[in-house]
This record gives structure tokens, sequence and C-alpha cells, in this order.
């Protein structure tokens, strides 16, 4: 036997066992069954997945036979596998966050374009609509509800110490201080999941400098080293002796839960947080104030309000069939409708409809409250991690809030790590 | 009747192998060849290039020398903590967690009242993936409602056992170490079972003591396990990575290697080439244990 021959045996071998792979590969090909839609959901908690499974049911019911099989990621996991999801093996719809997070993966071709379902779309407004196109003026995005940042705090807690809304900081300290006196723990903290405090930076940012420098912040056109910046952190430093300790060692469900056993006083949160910790007989206690005032120049303008919607994603193999294609896009437009969002509204009442035609008569109090706060809202921000550069968000921001929060006084090394880390990151592209 | 073939064709001195030995041997030999250069020395030679590379996962790939080692050791703060980390994580198993496996293993194999329960009691763990000791980890360590400090009474003013970074790789060593204690105990004791009973006899017959008995006869004729231990024991801590990413990520005090290398490669938006750099170091770094332990494998063989 020749060596040529043992050569080829082998790689005989390595065929056998790699052809079964290659035939997989080959045969589901493009096409797949145009009744099924696969839904992509990062909706793992089990409020907004009952919820969603409701929605989709009604969907089901009206759309002629057409059918939604829901794949549920664990929340964090969806995030960080999402580069790879989209460009392996997607489902045709998937759920992710309008703005800046969005437009990153538009750019990269990784999403469908609906410019032409947003033709025929109504009740959604000029805001949304900038929230859901791409830098190339393109629509991605078909958004479904959102839902305010703010001060969450529990009404009897407020009404058993005679406590107001705060205005100010001034008054906020001065609020917490009281709370302080009453055994409360004053403001709730939390980072360990890496992204809650992200809200109280955003929010003191916007409330010292405005809306346009967080946005030009997060785009990489201002430095960290900037004097705004350090300020912003003061500030934070100043509320620190008032807040929770140890907040890289509690998750959010953790401090929703503190909030809820009226072991603090209040805390900065989105609205589906407290919310899903509440027992639904409390959550009518639930209640809010606007992050306070820190410059009046800027006042209460901005709102930090993250939208999450459907989009269609490219590489999806399904979608290259035509009526695979058509199913997905009614999915979409039915989703936009107001009926839409009010059969998931009324599953998960800790967010509000991004459509204006939903029905406002159903809402409960926090959520007109909410509605409000949104309509009356000069400029609306998405958050942090979907204002900013996904890598720039998660590799040097969470560790560096996080380091913040455990050791606040060093702003200046602090800064400028994240300057350094900032420009090589933005200098990627 | 193979090795009477063997020998004959020996003795013609051309062919040693008949035609069937070829084929097994070319399909027992090539395949496994074929598929280890295609998925495990491929796949390192990418990241190997790569890592002299900018890439998002999407877009081009352009050249950038060595510009991501050079940012990797100046400008990124968790890329030191990470090797102290997974340093330290060596240290602590193999000077905490070996000796204490071993002194168990002896414990039980000297019969002690109940063994059999200790035996699976201690070995349980080790039936547990680290991300699962992570979860339990949590429910003991956490801050607020961990079992911990309800246990020591402190509620007043609780210590933050996994927020701290300044404590909690320590506890996360512990349950790391709760694990592996198991592994090296049932390791050492199929060892000592198979220790020559008349050894020790002769050894007390001699008059040795229990302690010399054991170092002196017992322990050199564990050689082989010690080497097993030795190296299980590397390669636990230098992939240390379920645990503290159950935990939190791997961030604020549990930086480990292998996390910064997902963080950055698996994210969101991948920074591809800069993540291989570091999954590069820690290539280089389990090679200088690798080639360490070969070459002294080596040596051994050829001084007995």
């Amino acid at each position: 036997m020749s060596r040529r021959n043992l050569l080829r045996g082998a790689a005989v071998g390595a065929g056998a066992v790699a052809l079964p792979a290659l035939l997989t590969a080959c045969s589901s090909g493009p096409g797949g069954d145009p009744k099924n839609i696969k839904l992509g959901s990062n909706s793992s908690d089990a409020v907004p997945k009952k919820a969603f499974a409701d929605a989709f049911a009604a969907y089901e019911k009206q759309s002629g036979g057409r059918k939604i099989k829901v794949n549920t990621v664990d929340h964090n996991s969806f995030q960080e596998n999402i580069n790879r999801y989209l460009q392996s093996d997607p489902d045709e719809v998937f759920m992710w966050f309008a703005g800046n997070r969005m437009q990153y993966f538009a750019k990269k071709g990784l999403l469908y374009d609906i410019s032409d379902l947003w033709q025929d779309y109504k009740g959604f407004t000029p805001a949304l609509k900038a929230q859901s196109t791409g830098a190339d003026g393109k629509q991605y995005f078909t958004p479904y509800y959102y839902y305010p940042w703010a001060v969450f705090h529990r009404k009897s807690v407020f009404a058993k110490h005679g406590y107001q809304a705060p205005k100010t900081l001034d008054e906020y300290i001065a609020l917490a201080k009281q709370m302080k006196k009453d055994k409360l723990v004053p403001i709730g903290s939390c980072d360990k999941d890496g992204w809650p405090a992200m809200g109280t930076f955003d929010y003191i940012n916007m409330r010292t400098n405005g809306y346009d420098f967080h946005k030009s912040l997060m785009a990489g056109e201002e430095a960290w080293t900037d004097k705004r910046v350090k300020d912003v952190f003061d500030t934070w430093r100043r509320l620190l002796p008032y807040c929770q300790p140890s907040a890289n060692g509690r998750t959010w469900q953790e401090t929703g839960q503190s909030l809820q056993k009226r072991e603090i006083g209040m805390v900065v949160l989105g609205m589906p947080h407290p919310g899903q910790q509440f027992p639904a007989a409390e959550r009518s206690d639930i209640d809010f104030f606007p992050f306070p005032e820190i410059n009046p120049e800027h006042g209460q303008d901005a709102v930090e309000a993250p939208i999450d919607g459907f989009l269609l994603a490219k590489k999806s193999k399904e979608l290259k069939n035509k009526k695979s294609m058509e199913s997905a896009k009614d999915l979409l437009k039915w989703l936009a409708t107001p009926r839409a969002e009010d059969i998931y509204l009324a599953g998960d009442p800790n967010n509000i409809a991004v459509n204006s035609g939903a029905d406002l008569s159903k809402y409960t109090a926090l959520q007109k409250k909410s509605a409000q706060l949104i309509a009356g809202a000069k400029q609306i921000s998405q958050f942090m991690d979907r204002d900013t550069r996904p890598d720039f968000a998660s590799t040097v921001m969470i560790p560096a809030i996080q380091k913040f929060l455990s050791t606040p006084n060093d702003v200046d090394g602090l800064c400028n790590d994240i300057e350094r880390q900032k420009k090589t990151i933005f200098a990627s592209e | 009747m193979a090795l009477n073939t063997a020998r004959r064709s020996a003795r013609r001195g051309r062919r040693r192998f008949t035609r069937r030995d070829l084929v097994v041997l070319g399909l027992l030999l090539g395949i496994p060849v074929l598929l280890d250069i295609a998925i495990v020395w491929g796949p390192t030679l990418a990241s190997v290039v790569l890592s002299f590379t900018s890439w998002d996962g999407v877009g081009a790939i352009k050249w950038v020398g060595t510009q991501n080692y050079a940012n990797l050791f100046t400008n990124y703060p968790p890329f030191w903590p990470a090797v102290r980390h997974n340093l330290l994580w060596l240290g602590f198993l193999g000077l905490v967690s070996v000796p204490f496996g071993l002194l168990l293993a002896v414990l039980i194999d000297r019969g002690v009242r109940f063994s059999r329960f200790y035996q699976s009691t201690l070995y349980m763990p080790v039936v547990l993936s680290l991300a699962v000791v992570g979860f339990i980890a949590q429910l003991v360590f956490s801050r607020d409602q961990g079992v911990l400090n309800a246990l020591i009474g402190n509620t007043k003013n609780p210590t933050d056992w996994l927020g701290d970074p300044k404590l909690n790789i320590w506890m996360i060593l512990l349950a790391a170490a709760w694990r592996h204690t198991g592994y090296v105990m049932i390791l050492y004791l199929a060892g000592l079972k198979a220790v020559d009973p008349s050894l020790k006899e002769a050894a007390a017959i001699d008059g040795a003591s229990e302690a010399q008995t054991f170092f002196r006869v017992v322990f050199p004729t564990l050689r082989p396990v010690n080497v097993i231990v030795g190296v299980i024991t590397v390669i636990e801590s230098l992939r240390a990575f379920d645990i503290v990413y159950a935990v939190n990520h791997g961030r604020n005090g549990l930086e480990v290697l292998s996390v910064l290398v997902t963080d950055n490669i698996i994210g969101e938006a991948s920074r591809i080439g800069f993540g291989s750099a570091i999954a590069v170091v820690l290539l280089a770094v389990s090679m200088g244990f690798v080639v360490t332990y070969l070459v002294q494998e080596i040596r051994g063989e050829k001084s007995r």
C-alpha cells in the first residue's frame, strides 16, 4: 500500500465525517414554510413573555392560518449574541431596540429595509420615525412600545412620611437626608448587570449639560476628560452617600424587590423594572417623579425612553422566499396597529404604546403619567448603550461605571481611562 | 497472528505492515490528525493572524500590525487584573485545593467512619457544571439575600461578598476549589487504592512512622497521579470562565482572560482582532505550562 493510498483512505474517512453536515446544510435551502413565521424574542422575563404570547395568539387568530414560532432567548444572552445571530441563521422577525443600536446593524447590511411598510403606518410621531430610520434615511424598525426612566417610589411610603416629589437636586438631596432619618435607605442602587447605573449617568449628564451634549458625547465627538463629564461624576458622588451601598453586587431585580419591601425610598430605573417586581395587587402603589433639575438652563427637558420593536433579519433564509416575506411583513403591519399594542399592554402594564391610536382608557394611572411625561419632553434619549456604539458601551463603559461605583474618588483617572479607550474604539472605523 | 505477520515481514526487511494494517492505521491516525488540524490548529492559527487585524465580524478585515497588543498592554484596564487572577487561580487551586484533596483522600483511604458518605458528598460538586456552582455561590454569597450573611447574623451592615472587588475573587476561588477538591480527591483515592499494601507493611516492619511511610513510600508511588492532578489543575485555572460568567460576567474584580476574550468577540459589536490578541496571550501562557510539562516529562522518561 502506497502513501498515496493511505492518504486517500484518510481523506475518504474524513469525508464520511464531514458529509452528513454538508448534506443537512444543503437540504433546508431557501424556502421554509410560509405559514410559519419564526420570531426571535429577547423577552425572557415572565410578564412580557406572557403578554407577547397573548399578542401573537391574537395575530394568529385573524391571520388566516399563519402561525408564529417564537424562539425566546434569555434577554442578556440575546443581546450578547445579536451580531452572530444576525449573521448566521436568524429568525425572520426579531425583537430589538431603536436608535443607534438599530442603525449600527442597518449600516452593516443585516436588516431588511421596510420603508414601503412605513408609508402605510399610521399613528407614529416624527420622533418615532427618526428613531426607526437608519443613517441612509430608510426605515428598518417597527416600534411597539416604550417606557420612561424616572425616579420610582411607593405612593404609600411617600404618603406615610409626608414626602414631596423633589423638583431640584437640592430638594432631592434634602429628601434623601430625611429618608435616612426615617430609617430608609434613600436611593436604590444596582449595577451587577452592568447597565442599570447608566440611566443615572445619563440623567445627571442631560440635566447638567443638556441633551445635545449627551448626543455628541455618545457619538464620540466630545472628550470624556472634559470638565462637563467630570461634573457629572462629581454630582453623582454627592449622591452616593444616600445610595444603597455595594451596587455592584446587586441585580436590578433585587433592588426592585427592596423597593417593594419598603426598604429603599426611591430608585432610578425604567418603568418595567420595579413594575415586574411588584405583585399585581401592589402595582397601583408605584409612582414616579422625573429626575430632578440640576441646571436651570436645561430644566427637566429630556426624558430617557427606550423604544423596543420588531425588525426583519436580512440574512434569514426564509425571507428569500416571497411568500414567507409576505407573511413576515403582514405580521409587522399588524404589530404596528394600535390594537396589537393594546393586547400586549393588557398583559404588561409596565410599558406604554407608541401608537397614538392606542386605547388610553385602559391605562393605569402610572401609564397615563408616563405617557404625559414623554409627551411633555422636549427631547427623548434612548439609553447610554443604545445611544452609543455597542462595543464602546459594553467593553469600556460597563467596567468604568462599575469602577466608579466601587472606588468613586479617582474621577480624573477614570475619565482619562475612558477617553484613551474611546479614541482607539472610535478610530477603528 | 498479527505478531507472526509482523515478524515475517520484518525478516523480509521491506514492508513492516500489511495492507490492512496500513488502512487501519491511516483511518485511525489520519482522521484524528485531519480533524485536529481542521478544528484545533486551523482556528488557532486564524486567531493568531486575526490578532494583527481589526475586524468587526461583518465588514472588511484591516491589517493593523501589533497595534492590538500595544493597546492591550497599555490601554485596557481589565487586562492586567485578568492575568493576575488567572495566576492567582492557579496558585490557589494548586496550593490549597490539591493538598486538601490529597488529605481527604488519605483520610478516606484509611477508612474513617462513614467514609463512603464523605466520599460521595465531597465528590458531588464535581458532577455539577461550574456555571451551576456559580449560581449556588450566588445563593450563598449574595449580599441582600444570601445564606452566608443570614447565618453569621450580618444583617445590619452586610458584607458584599460578590460585589466587593477586594473580596469577590476569593469567594469565587472558594467555590471553584469546592469543586476541584472533590475531583482531586477521587483521583488520589484511585491512586492510593493501587498502592501495593506490602510496601506499607514493609515500611511498618522497618519501623517507619505513619508520616514517614506516607511521605517516603506511598507518595513517591503516586507520581503518575500527581502528574495528572498537576495537568488538570493547570487546565482548570487557565480555562476558568463559567463560574465568574455566571456570577457577574467576569467584571468588577472577577476578570479572567477567557472572559475578556468572549467579551470582545461575542459581544453585540465584536472587536474580533482585539479579542484574538487576548486569546493569543492566553495561548502563550498555556503553551508556557505545556512546554515546561512536556520537557520535564521527556527528561523524566530518559532518566528512568
